[in-house]
């Protein structure tokens, strides 16, 4: 059978929202809350994140059911016991699944496109990846970057300098396609 | 088939004023690997699983997503109640007499020293409208019901005052509890004004804390070494028109007890009830729903509570456990904590917080009172 061709991909119309396009006439109570929060990573996140500080990626392996994920967490959730066998995987790993995105959290357009995407760690088992981002990526339509990225590509690490990161999933800046493992 | 449940097990971490070592998720999984052990059930033994919690306290949206983990449920029912600890046990009851369920895990959580600024947490559950006053704390609610309390029954203050030295001293005995300390009545008059009549040691500490509860049919308690029945639960919730409400009286605690002691058949509360944990978040609220769960007359708590009635070795001792005032207000973990305390009581499992009497053969009945809404 032959496969329907899709529409080609078009871009977002539009500009930013101003304030004054978000307020309607009509009267409203306004309310800017001040919530802030200072979470406790805990033990297996406060690990993981020192260890991005230092420019390594942290995982742990479950004795029971033998998976290997990352982020790492204190406990297996799937057979519930604790999960301390600590392993040092490269940085280094292979595209889940990826979108590329023209809008911004707060609506504002994007002209070079964000790619979040599952990034599965080499040395993981299947699908405990975790979330980031894709660069290193020239173009900016749907089809220059999808040329460039692809489900199952493998990827590596680009890292912040060592001075500038303060032990945060962004001291990884993003994973850039790779064409052959080191 | 029965339509009895029981608690089966009960764990928790120790309530701290901080806990910078664990994440939520870690304390969720210690209490519910030790409530499960408690049972001599497994996760996967667990039929269905209902955690409390609330967006708000925790920094995080759509929270329920974040509830399965650390109690081994993943992949398995799992619902979440925004409300008060007790309608999660409320809940898990219902699960089980109807059929769905014969075994149950109830959780909640509080890191309460994650949350930098509580109180405009609190202030946004007033409405926006017409009731968020401008640059006030929003303890002014529990002031101005206190105000109106003392006002209907003539309780003097020094009983408000004694509810905190006797929790606060209960408190010492319970070894989860965070606030146990020695205090006189004069120390806490001594305290700061926060909202007149209210004063700053009369309003409860917050403490971090996990708790879980497993929660059995009658077939599946059965198999369980320490069950504890549940005769009745009730719930009730005010209205939000905050300037509405019978601010003297607890009116939604005397519907919800209502309730809860027709299920159970309980006719005379006074004389049946042997133990009480009851809610006091502020330290006249324990006062207050005494009367309203009728186990003392209206406008008499304040005299028995004077006359050490409501001690450990009392008539009817109340918060055993310490309460909130000594063991640390945690949001919706706190009567999931007190129902812990209570089933501890009834197993004649509490220690130095033993109370006389709580654990007999026979009929065996605690009180553990549902309120909600209130600040
Ligand atoms: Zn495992």
């Amino acid at each position: 059978m032959d496969p329907r061709q899709a529409p080609p991909y078009v871009p977002l119309r539009g500009h930013p929202l101003t304030d004054d396009e978000f307020r309607e006439r009509e009267a409203s109570t306004a309310w800017a809350p001040r919530l802030e929060y200072a979470w406790d990573a805990g033990i297996a996140i406060s690990r993981f994140l020192e260890g991005l500080g230092q420019g390594a990626i942290y995982g742990v392996r479950c004795r029971r059911c033998g998976r290997t994920v990352t982020p790492p967490r204190a406990f297996c959730e799937l057979d519930f016991k604790p999960m301390d066998e600590w392993v040092k995987l490269p940085e280094t790993g292979t595209i889940n699944t990826f979108s590329i995105c023209y809008v911004t959290w707060d609506m504002k357009p994007l002209r070079v496109p964000q790619i979040p995407a599952v990034i599965e760690i080499d040395g993981t088992s299947p699908r405990v990846g975790f979330l980031h981002l894709v660069g290193g990526v020239r173009g900016r339509t749907v089809d220059q970057i999808r040329r460039q990225v692809r489900v199952g590509m493998p990827v590596r690490a680009v890292w912040k300098p060592p001075a500038k990161r303060e032990g945060a999933i962004t001291d990884i800046l993003y994973f850039a396609p790779v064409r052959k493992r080191a | 088939m029965s339509d009895r449940v029981a608690v089966v097990g009960a764990g928790e971490v120790p309530l701290r004023p901080l806990s910078p070592r664990q994440s939520y998720r870690e304390m969720g999984f210690e209490a519910a690997t030790r409530a499960y052990d408690d049972a001599g059930v497994t996760h996967q033994d667990i039929d269905s699983f209902v955690s409390v919690c609330e967006d708000f306290h925790e920094g995080t949206s759509i929270t329920d997503e974040y509830t399965p983990d650390q109690l081994g449920a993943v992949l398995r029912p799992v619902h979440t109640v925004a409300g008060d600890g007790l309608q999660g046990v409320a809940a898990a009851v219902m699960l089980i007499r109807t059929g769905i369920a014969d075994l149950v895990a109830v959780e909640a959580h509080c890191k309460t020293s994650n949350i930098l600024a509580h109180e405009q947490v609190l202030t946004m559950a007033l409405d926006p409208s017409y009731e968020r006053l401008p640059g006030i704390t929003p303890h002014f609610v529990a002031g101005m019901e206190m105000r109106r309390y003392l006002h209907e029954t003539g309780a003097p203050e020094d009983a408000v005052a004694m509810v905190v030295v006797k929790n606060r001293r209960h408190a010492l005995s319970n070894p989860v509890a965070a606030y146990g300390e020695v205090l006189s009545p004069d120390d806490v008059l001594a305290s700061a004004a926060v909202c007149a009549p209210l004063r700053e040691r009369e309003i409860s500490p917050p403490a971090d804390g996990a708790v879980v509860l497993v929660l059995a049919s009658e077939e599946a308690a059965r198999r369980t070494p320490k069950p504890v029945w549940i005769r009745g639960v009730g719930w009730a919730s005010d209205s939000p028109w905050l300037a509405a409400r019978s601010w003297g009286q607890a009116s939604y605690a005397s519907l919800a007890t209502q309730m809860a002691y027709q299920m159970a058949g309980i006719a005379k509360p006074d004389q049946e009830i042997r133990f009480a944990e009851v809610d006091d978040t502020y330290a006249y609220k324990e006062l207050q729903h005494l009367e309203a769960a009728q186990l003392i007359p209206r406008a008499d708590a304040a005299r028995i509570v004077l006359e050490g009635g409501t001690r450990r070795g009392g008539r009817l001792p109340v918060n055993s456990s310490g309460g909130s005032l000594g063991m640390g207000y945690c949001f919706d973990a706190t009567a999931l904590y007190r129902t812990a305390a209570a089933v501890r009581q009834i197993r004649g499992e509490a220690g130095r917080a033993q109370v006389e009497r709580a654990a007999t053969t026979g009929t065996q009945r605690g009180l553990n009172q549902i309120e909600d809404c209130e600040l």
